[in-house]
């Protein structure tokens, strides 16, 4: 590829060169396909998904069915999934907290991405007074003691934030809102940097002598080249979010302490590991395969998005 | 058991009929928290057995390190400031108070020469005056004398507001004098059949040295260079410390006891979580004792199975139970909730109160969840298992709680919720983060909901639950929810403030902060005039049987629901040779550890 | 337009206000949060209730919360970093005790970090879905879904119990001499940072790889192997530099957290270290040392962004900052 055939004349190009015009979206979907990981991450992701929304109409064992009986017991028939410390079983458990940890995780990575997305390209395009506030405002909650401040959220709006939107959604907006909130910093400062060095790049010059706007520049050369870390960013906060939903719990932030959710099996597990190990074993393992899934499709999608792609 | 009954086998004890061992198993089956009933015989101008101390030591030192695990590593070392158990545990391994109470409730003299009593004339017929005879020869670390000063200015120290120490609750309302260089005179203000506070026990009572602390007494407390090195008369002495990390002391080679310590160092760790501290000595040996193992019995009977240390109970005075809040939390009158001008719409019914109890599981509470930790109890004031009561017993009946559901007119609504008169029996339960409180709060949710009451399970983290801050909704003083759970320590070896929890001038108000001890709000005027019945009273006989019929009218009245008696759980090293006290600190005896061969 | 003196200076003169600022919001988010430290006090029924009262007052803590933040401005400029409530002791010694351990655990498991990601991500890149790279992939996926107080244990169960090679209580003073000092504190060293590290490894190598990706297919790179340039030249020259400017950014954001610590790995092998510092002043609520740790933290949150932009300009000449 010469240096002059920029993306944006090479979709030209390739544009006209077809017989029937396709849309972007479906341009974007054909070239999707062809990344076979990210096909399977997509199908796997679905599958979680697919699971835990059906699972418990179809493995209609209680949550919270407690048999001393059945304490510790490794998979079985009865119990595919084993049970925990108080006999109660882990399938169960594991799809109504999946629910909520991927529900957590997915809508927590989007805020974070997000907000960092916006906040970094904004940053990065614009010079002095902009991105000096905005830089100081991502210092400012990267030097946020994280406690502290938690506590204070959970002060301030639990009660108000239930009173309007009921229990069980107050608390997932505001679980979401302070993970998310907590981990766009990161994110910003990835896509200033790249914005920094991209707004300089030949490719992008060439746009710009074209005539092409700055939105324009910024949605079809800039971004698309800036979306590598972003990607990276997404999937380590889907773990990580799902990680911090278990955290928040023990400072009563979270949903109430009989829900089970991955992050927190995953926790209640860990003193038992040399006792039982499968109690650890499977939420550790869907988080694994979340987040494996949901690389592979970011993947799929950086690579489908931009033109000069490493998979053919 | 009546008071007659109690007043006969005090006789029985000095005539010799009865051992002294007998009657405290006697007395403290009945409720009473065992120190008391050694004060009992005290009182009564019995002297006090010593516990034999099986360690015979022929030479100071030579045991090597002693390595122990907390896992809340000390913070401070002045002992007036000690806050926490682990502050004070840091400080008793420097200082000493005058005497220490054993397991069984005895005051066992460490820098007194004698314990006090009627019969040697330290204690006045009329209840005011306590004379404490000190230990001659004893020295400070720096090679100083421990003279009476010292004590007298340990008074002084606490009890001046300005100081901010948190002893003072110890020393206030009372004068203390030095009669001679090695005794003291303490003179307090009112009748007090309770004396053995001021310079006993734990930390609290320790005392530390006038001449190096004499500058820093009031406002200039925290500016002492001794607060982080401490120069006392214990077993060893200070080497270095970090706060919340490392306590270090170095045998005392002239300490006040002879042939003792045994260990020639002494190490204290802090930091970490109760589960591997329990490894570190249960599992792989690395230490030699761990402090407060508030982990699973599942778990720790597997380490335990590592062959290195086991797991040592020591039955306390402390508590795990519900409290049923007789206000209503719901409804804010002056800005504040859980007022006491309101009443709690549902729990005031003593029938759903009877319910909730025959509700709560405790046998398998301490099956499943607590173990040798926690033993499923039905009163207030408690002892060992193998000691309790027969007025109260633990009971867990789904059957019988909807029957008495029943009986009082709560039926089964549409949802499966009883209800009365448009009230729901729905309640919000509330508890601190800690992982065997969760699981009990499930397995109790479990049982109501087959009743017919339902559950919000609700988790406070234990900065904010504990905390006096004013501004929170959520600490436990003001219960703004109808149900919650925690343990309250019994930490002073007595009655008398373990119950005034019950009291109606002890309500937990706006008013007051919030400070107030009564978070219940539960209130009975007999119980009122009974609890001050026996602040006045020296007759310890008497005494005694009004705290036990104190504890039936809380429990039979279901205001709060006993779930498990907390005996301390530690972990210690097979090999290592120890006494504990339930009603001390860990270290009350530090001079006599030491390893078996 | 490359980077000038005045640019630098003025970016100092803005980040004193900036501070300024942040560590008002601190403040105010500290004085507001709930709890007090008086819980133990306040639990125990032996000490009055005008104990937690008089303490309040002493400590200042009933003043409006600007009278106390003026007064922890003025101390804090005459070098006084205030008093802990829990220890009652200055904060400022406090800390420094802390400092020489944390620097020593965290700041090698970062650095080990760098080692891992930087070499293993670009190779992985230049070599995309090769069977180095899908291995690398799953390890570091395995490496951030599991979380930090898991890998702990799990390290724990096989090296201190199963092989009892290494013990997993940290001291930070050991006793011995020597050669043994170093191999004392070599051994207990070893699990804290490797959990750290290879938590830390997991996602900058994926960010590494990506960074790398992204400056491999870039048109000067293809040129340069078009011009027959060797493969090592071409990866160390173009891509290596090209793809710093990430690896900056990200090292930029991970050196305050060296000061800060590591929380749950210091509670796991009792680390005293700045992070378990923290959060039992925050356990305990004591705000004087959480206030003065995370002013600390957040001069040097400022101060490494100041210095990543000054580093991409040297990176690529290109970049303008103004």
């Amino acid at each position: 590829m010469a240096t002059t055939l920029t993306p944006n004349t090479a979709d030209v190009i390739a544009e006209a060169a077809r017989p029937k015009p396709i849309s972007l979206a479906q341009d974007i979907w054909r070239r999707f396909k062809r990344h076979r990981l990210a096909l399977l991450g997509m199908i796997v992701l679905m599958v979680i998904v697919v699971g835990v929304i059906i699972g418990p109409w179809l493995w209609t064992v209680p949550i919270n069915e407690i048999d001393f009986g059945a304490r510790l017991k490794p998979p079985s028939a009865i119990h595919p999934f084993g049970t925990d410390d108080l006999g109660q079983d882990l399938l169960a458990r594991m799809l109504y907290g999946g629910r909520i940890s991927i529900a957590v995780g997915l809508a927590a990575m989007f805020i974070a991405i997000v907000v960092g997305t916006i906040v970094g390209a904004i940053a990065g395009m614009s010079r002095g007074f902009v991105d000096t506030a905005l830089m100081w405002l991502t210092d400012l909650f990267l030097s946020l003691p994280q406690l502290p401040l938690l506590l204070l959220i959970i002060y301030l709006f639990r009660d108000t934030l239930k009173k309007i939107v009921g229990a069980e959604v107050g608390v997932f907006v505001m679980v979401v809102v302070v993970i998310g909130g907590f981990r766009w910093m990161p994110v910003a400062r990835l896509v200033r940097a790249q914005f920094l060095s991209l707004r300089e790049k030949e490719f992008v010059e060439a746009a710009r002598a074209l005539g092409a706007s700055r939105t324009r520049q910024v949605a079809r050369h800039i971004l698309p080249n800036a979306l590598g870390p972003v990607i990276v960013a997404g999937t380590i906060d889907v773990a990580a979010a799902i990680i911090a939903e278990s955290t928040l719990s023990f400072l009563g932030l979270g949903f109430p302490p009989d829900i089970p959710t991955w992050g927190r099996m995953l926790f209640d597990a860990k003193d038992y590991l040399d006792i039982a190990p499968y109690w650890a074993l499977f939420p550790g393992m869907l988080i694994f395969l979340t987040v494996l899934s949901i690389n592979y499709i970011g993947d799929g999608l950086r690579d489908a998005l931009d033109p000069r792609r490493v998979m053919g | 058991m009546n008071e007659q009954n109690i007043r006969g086998l005090i006789e029985e004890v000095r005539e010799g009929k009865l051992a002294r061992r007998d009657f405290m198993t006697k007395m403290v089956s009945l409720g009473l928290a065992a120190p008391f009933a050694g004060h009992l015989l005290l009182n009564a101008g019995i002297a006090q057995a010593q516990t034999p101390s099986t360690f015979k030591p022929t030479k100071r030192g030579g045991g090597g390190a002693l390595k122990v695990l907390w896992w809340q590593g000390a913070t401070l070392l002045n002992p007036h400031f000690a806050t926490g158990t682990k502050d004070q545990d840091g400080c008793r391994i420097f200082y000493e108070p005058l005497a220490s109470w054993d397991k069984d409730g005895n005051l066992i003299p460490n820098l007194a020469a004698e314990i006090p009593s009627a019969a040697n004339g330290g204690l006045s017929k009329d209840g005011k005056t306590v004379i404490w005879k000190l230990k001659r020869g004893v020295t400070w670390h720096d090679g100083k004398p421990f003279t009476s000063a010292d004590v007298v200015f340990n008074w002084e120290y606490a009890s001046d507001p300005a100081t901010a120490a948190v002893s003072i609750g110890s020393y206030k309302d009372m004068k203390v004098e030095a009669t001679d260089s090695h005794t003291v005179k303490i003179t307090f203000n009112k009748v007090t059949p309770f004396w053995a506070i001021p310079f006993v026990g734990g930390a609290q009572g320790s005392i530390i040295p006038k001449h190096l602390f004499e500058a820093y007494k009031g406002a200039k407390s925290r500016e002492s260079p001794n607060n982080l090195k401490p120069v006392g008369t214990g077993p060893f002495k200070f080497v270095d410390f970090t706060p919340g990390d490392m306590v270090r002391g170095t045998i005392n080679t002239a300490y006040h006891e002879a042939n003792k310590p045994f260990f020639d160092s002494v190490e204290m760790k802090g930091g970490g979580d109760s589960v591997s501290a329990a490894r570190a000595v249960l599992q792989t040996g690395e230490y030699d004792f761990a402090w407060n193992l508030q982990v699973e019995d599942e778990i720790l009977l597997k380490l335990e199975a590592g062959g290195k240390g086991k797991v040592v109970v020591i039955p306390s005075g402390d508590i795990e139970f519900i409290q049923c809040n007789f206000t209503d939390p719901n409804i804010e009158i002056d800005g504040e909730r859980s007022s006491i001008k309101t009443k709690h719409p549902v729990l005031t019914d003593p029938s759903v109160r009877q319910a909730l109890s025959l509700l709560v599981d405790r046998a398998s509470v301490q099956k499943f969840i607590y173990g040798r930790a926690g033993i499923a109890t039905a009163d207030f004031i408690n002892n060992p298992p193998r000691l309790r009561s027969t007025a109260n017993k633990p009971e867990f009946n789904v059957d019988k709680a909807i029957a008495v559901l029943e009986a009082g007119g709560w039926k089964k609504g549409g949802d499966g919720i009883r209800e009365k008169g448009g009230k729901k029996l729905k309640f919000v339960f509330q508890t601190s983060v800690n992982q065997p409180r969760q699981k009990t709060q499930a397995i109790i949710k479990q049982a109501c909901q087959k009743a017919g009451i339902e559950l919000e399970l609700k988790a406070i983290t234990a900065a904010v639950f504990f905390s006096s801050d004013v501004g929170n909704p959520d600490t436990y003083t003001k219960l703004y929810s109808d149900l919650q759970m925690y343990t309250t320590t019994m930490n002073a070896p007595d009655a008398e403030i373990f119950m005034n929890q019950y009291v109606s001038w002890e309500f937990a108000t706006k008013a007051n902060k919030w400070q107030g001890r009564n978070s219940t709000r539960w209130s009975n005027p007999d119980y009122d005039a009974l609890y001050k019945a026996a602040q006045g009273e020296l007759d310890p006989v008497k005494r005694a049987s009004m705290y036990i019929k104190m504890n039936d009218m809380v429990v039979q009245d279901h205001a709060v629901v006993p779930v498990v008696s907390r005996p301390r759980a530690r972990g210690a090293n097979l090999k290592l040779r120890f006494s504990e006290s339930g009603w001390d600190s860990d270290f009350w005896a530090l001079q006599d550890w030491h390893r078996e061969a | 337009m490359t980077l000038s003196g005045t640019y630098v200076l003025r970016r100092v003169l803005i980040a004193l206000p900036s501070l300024l600022g942040i560590s008002l919001v601190l403040f105010t988010v500290l004085a507001l949060a709930p709890g007090d430290p008086f819980g133990d006090i306040v639990s125990n029924p032996n000490i009055p209730a005008e104990v937690a009262a008089n303490l309040r007052i002493k400590f200042g803590m009933d003043d409006p919360v600007m009278v106390r933040y003026f007064r922890w401005l003025f101390a804090m400029l005459h070098g006084d970093w205030g008093f802990s409530f829990a220890s009652r002791i200055d904060v400022d010694t406090l800390i420094l005790q802390r400092l020489p351990t944390t620097l020593l655990v965290v700041g090698s498991s970062q650095i080990l970090a760098l080692l891992i990601a930087l070499p293993v991500g670009v190779y992985a890149a230049t070599r995309p879905y090769s069977l180095f790279d899908q291995i690398a992939n799953t390890l570091t996926f395995i490496g951030f879904s599991l979380p930090t107080f898991f890998t702990g244990l799990m390290l724990i169960l096989v090296f201190s119990i199963q092989l009892d090679w290494l013990p997993f209580v940290y001291r930070s003073d050991i006793t011995s001499t020597g050669w043994h000092f170093y191999w004392d504190h070599f051994k207990q060293t070893i699990m804290p940072v490797m959990v750290l590290a290879l938590f830390q490894a997991a996602s900058w190598t994926r960010y590494v790889r990506s960074a790398a990706l992204d400056v491999v297919k870039l048109d000067y790179v293809t040129t340069a192997r078009s011009k027959g340039l060797k493969e090592r030249v071409v990866v160390l020259k173009h891509v290596v530099r090209n793809a710093m400017i990430p690896v900056v950014t990200l090292v930029a954001l991970q050196v305050p957290a060296i000061f800060g610590g590591a929380i749950v790995t210091e509670q796991i092998f009792r680390v005293p270290g700045i992070g378990s510092l923290l959060i039992s002043a925050i356990l305990a609520n004591d705000t004087p040392v959480i206030m003065a740790v995370t002013f600390v933290f957040s001069c040097l949150v400022i101060s490494f962004n100041l210095l990543a932009d000054i580093l991409y300009a040297w990176l690529d000449p290109r970049i303008a900052l103004g």
